[in-house]
């Protein structure tokens, strides 16, 4: 209680003074020491004015300070952020004053009592409410004007937008593709564009292309909408966590100014959509912990369910949404944990705290989840350069795909002439061709492959080992090939058997040469494969497209594999194939069979093998995961590592090379990122002291003490918040990208906020003996807002584009601002 | 004064008769034949030839773990007076005479036989009953899997020591915590902590998981500390700085001295050279250090050097050039300049060999007194075989074609004119005005038209250029990396004027004399990072397998087989004692689960004495379970079951007390109590009935007809080898 108005009273007087003339002249009247005894006054009068006047969500904070007290002293130190939710809900408030005095201690409350100054005018307050809301229109119009501000700029294609409009231009047309990254953002940017009038005629072939004609604006546009949303959001954010308006004005001018986050916010990317549904999130889950003290009341299910929402927005964009689900995964369990320890709820009240939260945060965002998908999968019908990376199966669904409404036996057959198809992305059919192995690798024979373009030579026709007789023969009954049996492999162009044999193969040196061998189909023992469905029993018939088979050989017990490994020239880059004396199960030694042709067999339609929904997710999964997996960077290569970034260490190179370019250069503002870099450290040095003072049950004055909790617990959250989306990243094994850190950087940018507000009134206050102490806080937070929009104002030709010469030449727009070495602009 | 004469010197011996004789048997069943099989076994093939190179005092680079270890081994054979002359190629192969077998696998013996004790000590100390305490140490006894991995010349027995010894340690430390802080065995206990979990590290980087776990324990017990209200500000203080030198500064003290100790022995140059820096080729006898020794340090105008590139991947390779052309047509169609191609050659050469010239004057010596290269300095590099000049120009290179061609300048084609004016950027300069120093300089090459800079980019070259390694230029200037960077590695100063007799020169060996040598920090650094960043080929194997199937044993590797008869040894571990340790496991996570609830809702189970204790056991043996074994699922490396030993360690010491918890928790009457007594007894039975069952897989002194082996394979994924 003590803290919360002390800080609304300063916050007022710091950042109201455009608005309120008058109440920065009865402020300017207060000397420093007696301003601190009326705010101390506060907690014996519970409604005092100000009580009222920011009626409901901000009287709720002056019980929590008091109650923040008494938790303290508990038995259960309060978790970060949850102990803030739980203390609530046992709404003791009758006790809560004298607790909070208690806490404060007597002497202090003495003081407080015998300093009761007069009260505030009254006439202030009727501009309280409007004010706060003008603050956030201006703060909402600033970032809306920066983001906007010169949007249609370079008019070509910028870097990844080639990806990512191209995609948008997918859906428009509706033609199947493959992305690393979940559907949902790239589904909106198609949107997008559908709405704006964009035909999704463009190519979005390389960056540096001219739009000329075609219509790019409206998905710029909705992107930079959503990035300019992502500073309220922050704003908001800060406020319910501090309940302090400079930290929040703070934030938010840290968040405009940052040329990064203006620069990644202006392009067809999927950052800024990534970006809103993660602080949309952080939001919904702060504004959910502060109505924990009304559970199950309209807003309280409005917050929790929004925050299930954003949740599946955010990981529907990209999987490091998951970073967000964490967070709000462990506030929640700390949440529920000090529910489950209160014993003035029930067990029954518990579990439907339990249940709703189950529903909101899980069921809700997984349904949500899957929703987009199905939408992803229903849109997207044709066939498109996306199907190479699917199953047989799954490519079956795509029209204009040749196994689409195809129709072919189901059941294999000896003599069906069929294509076998690894079950390894990206690795393609077996294949075979009438060149030799070159002089030196292994034995003279015929190559065997993988290649991953349909044609001829991937035609095998399936034979049994010891007979030559043709299967095809009229006369003779249809013989199904069955799980266990033993065959013949011949190739169908060149009539070459399968074969191997214990010569090391061309490039994996332990396993086996896989050839073609023998004349006509005569070759010899060494020919023999056992087919084995995987997970099958014995005897069972072998399905085209949905059975997985091995085929192993039978004279030296190995599997026939891809290693994925290109040949060289002579094999004509296609991949090796090899057989593997390893029987692990590996997708490498896993094959299905694709195309099947046999005369002799009723042919039906292809529908009946659709894979069903849920088999369709599971393999978009794995082959998103394998996909992201297969993103490792090459040796002798320049990669961002995570540690640079944090130092603002290397931008990325959004468009333009040359002086006669336009060019924009990713990079964050330095004052701002090397802020946030002084701010961790500050938060981490200031945060122990205050946790070592607490442990050792130090008396802290009731003023520090409501700050050293929102210190603890808001700056908690946002420190937590920082440090899930920022360390997994250095675990990663795949490519990194400068542009992964910025979520981090919202988190940061808001610790940045809170940090230095909450550092400012604490030097305020122990300066409080000295004249003009009262000013150190207000004139803290505004050289700092100064100081941030003028070195905007520096580096502001990063983000809008520079033209001319680069930064080494003195004429240059950005000459002398080439800090470091490192940026090249 | 002369105290001791007054009163008569009394000694009182407390000996522990549980720990002598669980020391006894535990020596018995480590070191019991110790010297058979006379035959390489396994990994120590791997081993062994670590233990050669520290007998020949040859360096070399082992990425697997930090040297302690292998100097634990290379101590064994030290003392048994090993010359380091047998040739390590082949698993089962027979020892020659002068291999003291005993010796070198007496350590890791060792190290497996003290383990027994302290599960005892441990346990004890977790506050739990001599019995469970005796339960512990007989469990880890007859372990096959323990044995089999102690007994033979391995890593992982010396791990798992270390990791028991910090873990007993620091629980000697927190009880005498209680009673007598800052006493001399409170701050040996303490010590001995740090040193413990330094020697784990030490042995292999996995011991960091048990370092990690400590340190949190320890972090945890010293924020209650801090809240101990009944401790003054000062004295607060000064626990935290005991605990802080001695759990982080010293572990990193230790650390380093085995990394000094390791750089002492290791004097010699041997095959592993070749990865390393110049510079730190130069500081070992022999190799390089005979070629650059006395070689002028500053590189002058008229110098002749050699380029290495000190990224050194795929290979180590010098910057090359000869006479051949690039095509004027490559396979796909692109043009090249048609001009002397320039590449990076992994062999010595004599066309490794530059001259640094000015590009003002027309001679290629150096002046007297000669004039040195600095930082930003504009130079030339002349070829030294064919006197072309190091040029680039905006001509895609044959394979990357996002760069610029490095060629060396031929005036075939009037309209590319010349444009071979490098910058030289020191990178590891000090000031902006040092000058380029033979081998400890890392400089970058610069366009001066057109800022690129000279890179290797990595990819062989066709036939055409007889496949050594692409050089190009690269216009992104994307910050500091090694593929940019080169180091100078021979140099001489030019004297000759003419080009017959500047040929001679190139051929003629390099000689004069100076002698230079890195810092141990230097050195420690850099053989620290190229060994977490050496890249071993990540090589199927047979027995590899998944941090899956290790819980349920799946799988086993067949360590040795006999030449002639079936007798073999199995890394294989008893089943019973796996099964439940896992079940142990489980048993307390669901109770700990279940009170930790109950607690909250203020009903508390268990007597308040109790609780914490309950925690510790589950913090040190739980916690030591999952650290060493949840990391496994996030490595990309070849595993084997091996990996999981100390894991299964933890384990296993968690098991007797989950047992007695049980028993005095929650068997309710003494009859209960009883019956459950029993259980265990016969459980513990039947673990040694399995024990004994696979000892002839665990000693491998037994040959088995083949009915008897297939009755051993009781799982279909164990691989048993039958003779046919």
């Amino acid at each position: 209680m003590l803290c919360a108005t002390s800080r609304l009273l300063a916050a007022r007087a710091a950042t109201a003074l455009p608005f309120h003339p008058r109440v920065r002249g009865r402020e300017l009247h207060f000397p420093g020491p007696r301003c601190r005894g009326r705010e101390l006054h506060f907690p014996g009068y519970p409604e005092t004015p100000l009580g009222d006047l920011l009626a409901g969500r901000l009287a709720r904070p002056s019980v929590l300070a008091g109650r923040r007290a008494i938790l303290r002293r508990g038995r259960m130190p309060p978790a970060v952020g949850g102990g803030l939710a739980g203390s609530e809900l046992r709404p003791r408030r009758g006790r809560c004053g004298s607790q909070a005095a208690r806490a404060v201690g007597p002497a202090v409350a003495t003081e407080a009592t015998a300093r009761s100054p007069k009260r505030p005018a009254p006439s202030s307050r009727r501009f309280e409410a409007p004010g706060r809301w003008a603050l956030l229109a201006l703060v909402t119009l600033m970032s809306f004007a920066t983001r906007f501000h010169r949007l249609d700029q370079p008019p070509h294609i910028c870097w990844d937008e080639t990806h990512f409009g191209k995609m948008g231009s997918y859906y428009i047309n509706r033609t199947f593709f493959f992305d690393v990254h979940p559907p949902l953002g790239k589904m909106l940017i198609g949107l997008a564009g559908y709405l704006s009038g964009y035909d999704g005629t463009f190519l979005f072939q390389k960056p540096g292309d001219k739009y000329e004609h075609h219509s790019y604006l409206g998905m710029r546009g909705f992107c930079a909408f959503l990035g300019a949303l992502l500073i309220p959001f922050a704003y908001l954010t800060v406020l319910e966590l501090s309940q302090s308006l400079p930290a929040a004005l703070l934030t938010a001018a840290l968040l405009t100014f940052d040329t990064g986050c203006l620069t990644l916010s202006q392009y067809i990317l999927l950052d800024p959509i990534l970006m809103f549904f993660i602080m949309a999130a952080m939001l919904s889950m702060v504004k959910y912990n502060s109505c924990a003290n009304r559970p199950f009341s309209a807003p309280w299910w409005l917050w929790l369910s929004l925050t299930g929402v954003n949740l599946a927005g955010a990981l529907g964009v990209k999987f490091v949404g998951l970073f967000i689900i964490l967070q709000v995964g462990w506030n929640t369990l700390s949440d529920l944990w000090h529910l489950f320890g209160d014993l003035s709820l029930s067990m029954v009240t518990v579990g439907k705290h339990l249940a709703a939260r189950v529903l909101c945060l899980i069921v809700l965002p997984l349904a949500l989840y899957t929703a987009t998908y199905a939408v992803h999968f229903m849109v997207l019908n044709k066939s498109g350069p996306g199907d190479g990376f699917f199953s047989s199966a799954f490519q079956a669904r795509l029209s204009g795909n040749n196994l689409h409404n195809a129709s072919i036996p189901e059941h294999l057959a000896y003599g069906s002439v069929i294509t076998v198809k690894s079950a390894r992305m990206a690795v393609g059919y077996l294949h075979s061709h009438g060149h030799l192995y070159p002089e030196g690798i292994g034995a003279r024979q015929q190559q065997v492959t993988t290649y991953l373009h349909k044609d001829y030579n991937n035609l095998w026709i399936i034979k049994k080992h010891n007979t030559n007789s043709d299967p095809l023969d009229p006369s003779l009954p249809v013989e199904f090939v069955r799980h266990g049996d033993v065959i013949r492999l011949e190739h169908k162009e060149t009539s070459r058997n399968l074969h191997s044999h214990y010569h090391e193969a061309p490039l994996t040196r332990k396993h086996y040469q896989v050839t073609g061998y023998g004349i006509n189909g005569t070759g010899d023992s060494n020919d023999f494969w056992r087919i084995e469905v995987v997970n099958r029993k014995f005897g069972n018939r072998i399905k085209v497209l949905r059975s997985r088979i091995r085929l192993i050989h039978l004279v030296t017990g190995c599997v026939l594999g891809s290693s994925g490994k290109v040949l060289p020239k002579w094999g004509w880059e296609q991949l090796e194939v090899t057989c593997t004396p390893y029987l692990k199960e590996t997708l490498n030694s896993i094959w299905n069979v694709e195309d099947h042709i046999n005369p002799k067999l009723p042919n039906i339609s292809l529908d009946v093998l659709q894979p069903s929904f849920p088999e369709i997710m599971l393999e978009a999964h794995m082959v998103m995961i394998r996909g992201n997996n297969g993103l490792k960077p090459k040796d002798n290569e320049f990669t961002s590592k995570p540690w640079h970034w944090p130092i603002n260490y290397q931008g990325l190179r959004f468009s333009g090379i040359n002086d006669t370019d336009f060019r924009v250069y990713l990079l964050g503002n330095p004052v701002v990122w090397w802020l946030n870099l002084l701010s961790i450290a500050l938060y981490l040095l200031s945060g122990s002291i205050f946790a070592v003072a607490v442990q050792r049950g130090a008396c802290l004055p009731a003023e520090v003490e409501g700050l050293s909790q929102v210190l603890l617990q808001g700056g908690g959250q946002l420190l937590l918040g920082w440090m899930v989306h920022y360390f997994p990243f250095f675990l990663m094994g795949r490519i990194l990208y400068f542009h992964h850190y910025f979520p981090a950087v919202l988190f940061s940018s808001m610790l940045t906020g809170l940090l230095w507000d909450t550092l400012l009134r604490l030097c305020a206050w122990s300066l409080a003996s000295f004249p003009l102490a009262g000013h150190v806080h207000t004139l803290g937070i505004l050289s700092l807002l100064l100081g941030i929009a003028y070195s905007f104002y520096l580096f502001h030709p990063l983000a809008y584009g520079m033209v001319g010469p680069l930064a080494q030449d003195p004429r240059s727009p950005m000459a002398g601002l080439r800090w470091l070495e490192s940026w090249d602009f | 004064m002369l105290g001791f004469l007054q009163r008569p010197v009394v000694v009182t011996a407390d000996i522990n008769l549980n720990v002598v004789a669980l020391t006894a048997v535990g020596l018995l069943s480590r070191l019991w034949q110790l010297a058979y099989p006379r035959a390489v076994v396994f990994d120590e093939v791997y081993y062994g030839q670590y233990v050669s190179f520290y007998m020949k005092r040859i360096f070399f680079l082992d990425g697997s773990g930090p040297p302690f270890g292998h100097m634990l081994l290379a101590l064994g054979g030290y003392l048994g007076g090993f010359d380091g002359n047998f040739l390590w190629n082949r698993i089962g192969a027979e020892y020659s005479t002068n291999v003291p077998v005993w010796s070198l696998r007496l350590l890791p013996a060792l190290a497996g036989a003290l383990s027994v004790p302290m599960a005892y000590q441990i346990v004890w100390e977790l506050g739990f009953s001599h019995c469970a305490a005796v339960g512990a140490a007989l469990l880890i006894l007859i372990e096959n899997a323990l044995i089999t991995q102690s007994r033979l010349m391995l890593l992982e027995s010396a791990l798992i020591f270390f990791n028991l010894l910090a873990v007993l340690s620091y629980l000697k430390f927190s009880n005498s915590q209680k009673h007598g802080p800052f006493s001399p065995s409170w701050w040996f206990w303490l010590i001995l902590t740090g040193v413990a979990c330094s020697c784990a590290v030490g042995v292999k980087y996995m011991g960091v998981f048990t370092y990690l776990l400590v340190l949190g324990v320890a972090a945890v017990h010293a924020w209650h500390l801090i809240g101990d209200q009944t401790l003054s500000n000062v004295r607060v203080l000064c626990h935290l700085l005991a605990r802080a030198v001695a759990l982080l500064v010293i572990p990193v003290l230790v650390y380093l001295l085995f990394f000094y100790v390791h750089l002492l022995l290791l004097c010699r140059s041997g095959p592993h050279d070749q990865i390393m820096s110049s510079a730190f080729q130069a500081s070992l006898e022999g190799g390089l250090a005979r070629i650059t020794q006395g070689q002028p340090l500053e590189v002058a105008y008229g110098s002749q050097v050699t380029l290495k590139n000190v990224f050194g991947q795929p290979v180590p390779c010098w910057l090359h050039s000869h006479q051949s052309t690039y095509p004027v047509i490559y396979e796909n169609g692109r043009g090249s300049s048609h001009q002397q191609q320039v590449t990076c050659y992994p062999f010595k050469d004599v066309n490794n060999w530059w001259i640094v010239k000015d590009p003002g004057r027309h001679q290629l010596v150096v002046n007297n007194p000669p004039r040195p290269v600095r930082h930003g300095d504009i130079v030339q590099l002349v070829h030294g075989m064919t006197t072309r000049l190091l040029n680039t120009h905006d001509v895609a290179a044959p394979l990357s074609p996002h760069s610029q061609e490095v060629s060396c300048y031929i005036d075939y084609n009037v309209s590319m004119p010349a444009q071979n004016l490098w910058r030289l950027d020191i990178v590891n300069r000090e000031s902006d005005t040092d000058v380029w120093k033979t081998i400890l300089s890392e400089v970058r090459f610069v366009h001066v038209n057109t800022s690129a800079i000279l890179k290797l980019s990595g990819a062989p070259l066709p036939d055409w250029g007889f496949r050594q390694l692409e050089v190009v230029g690269e216009q992104l200037s994307r910050g500091y990396h090694g593929s940019a960077v080169w180091s100078v590695e021979e140099h001489r100063y030019g004297r000759s004027q003419e080009q017959k007799e500047r040929e001679l020169e190139l051929h003629s060996p390099t000689q004069t004399d100076v002698s230079r040598n890195l810092s141990f920090m230097a050195r420690f650094s850099e053989l620290q990072w190229r060994m977490l960043t050496v890249r071993s080929d990540d090589s199927e194997h047979k027995y590899s397998s998944t941090p899956l199937d290790w819980v349920t044993l799946d799988t086993n590797i067949a360590y040795w087989l006999h030449p002639r008869t079936s007798a073999q040894i199995h890394l294989l571990g008893n089943i019973v004692i796996w099964a439940s340790a896992s079940l142990a496991t489980l048993v307390y996570a669901l109770l700990f689960t279940w009170y930790l609830f109950r607690r909250q809702r203020r009903a508390c189970d268990l007597p308040e004495d109790c609780w914490p204790r309950w925690v510790l056991a589950g913090a040190l043996c739980a916690g030591g379970w999952a650290v060493n074994y949840v990391p496994f699922f996030m490595m990309e490396k070849t595993l084997f079951l091996y990996h999981y030993l100390p894991a299964l360690t933890f384990q296993i010491l968690l098991l007797p007390v989950v047992l007695e918890h049980v028993s005095d928790h929650l068997c309710r009457s003494q009859l209960q109590r009883s019956l459950f007594g029993a259980l265990v007894v016969a459980w513990f039975a039947s673990a040694c009935h399995v024990s004994n069952t696979l000892r002839p897989l665990t000693y491998g002194d037994r040959s088995l007809s083949p009915s008897e082996l297939k009755a051993l394979r009781w799982k279909d994924s164990w691989d048993i080898l039958i003779r046919k």
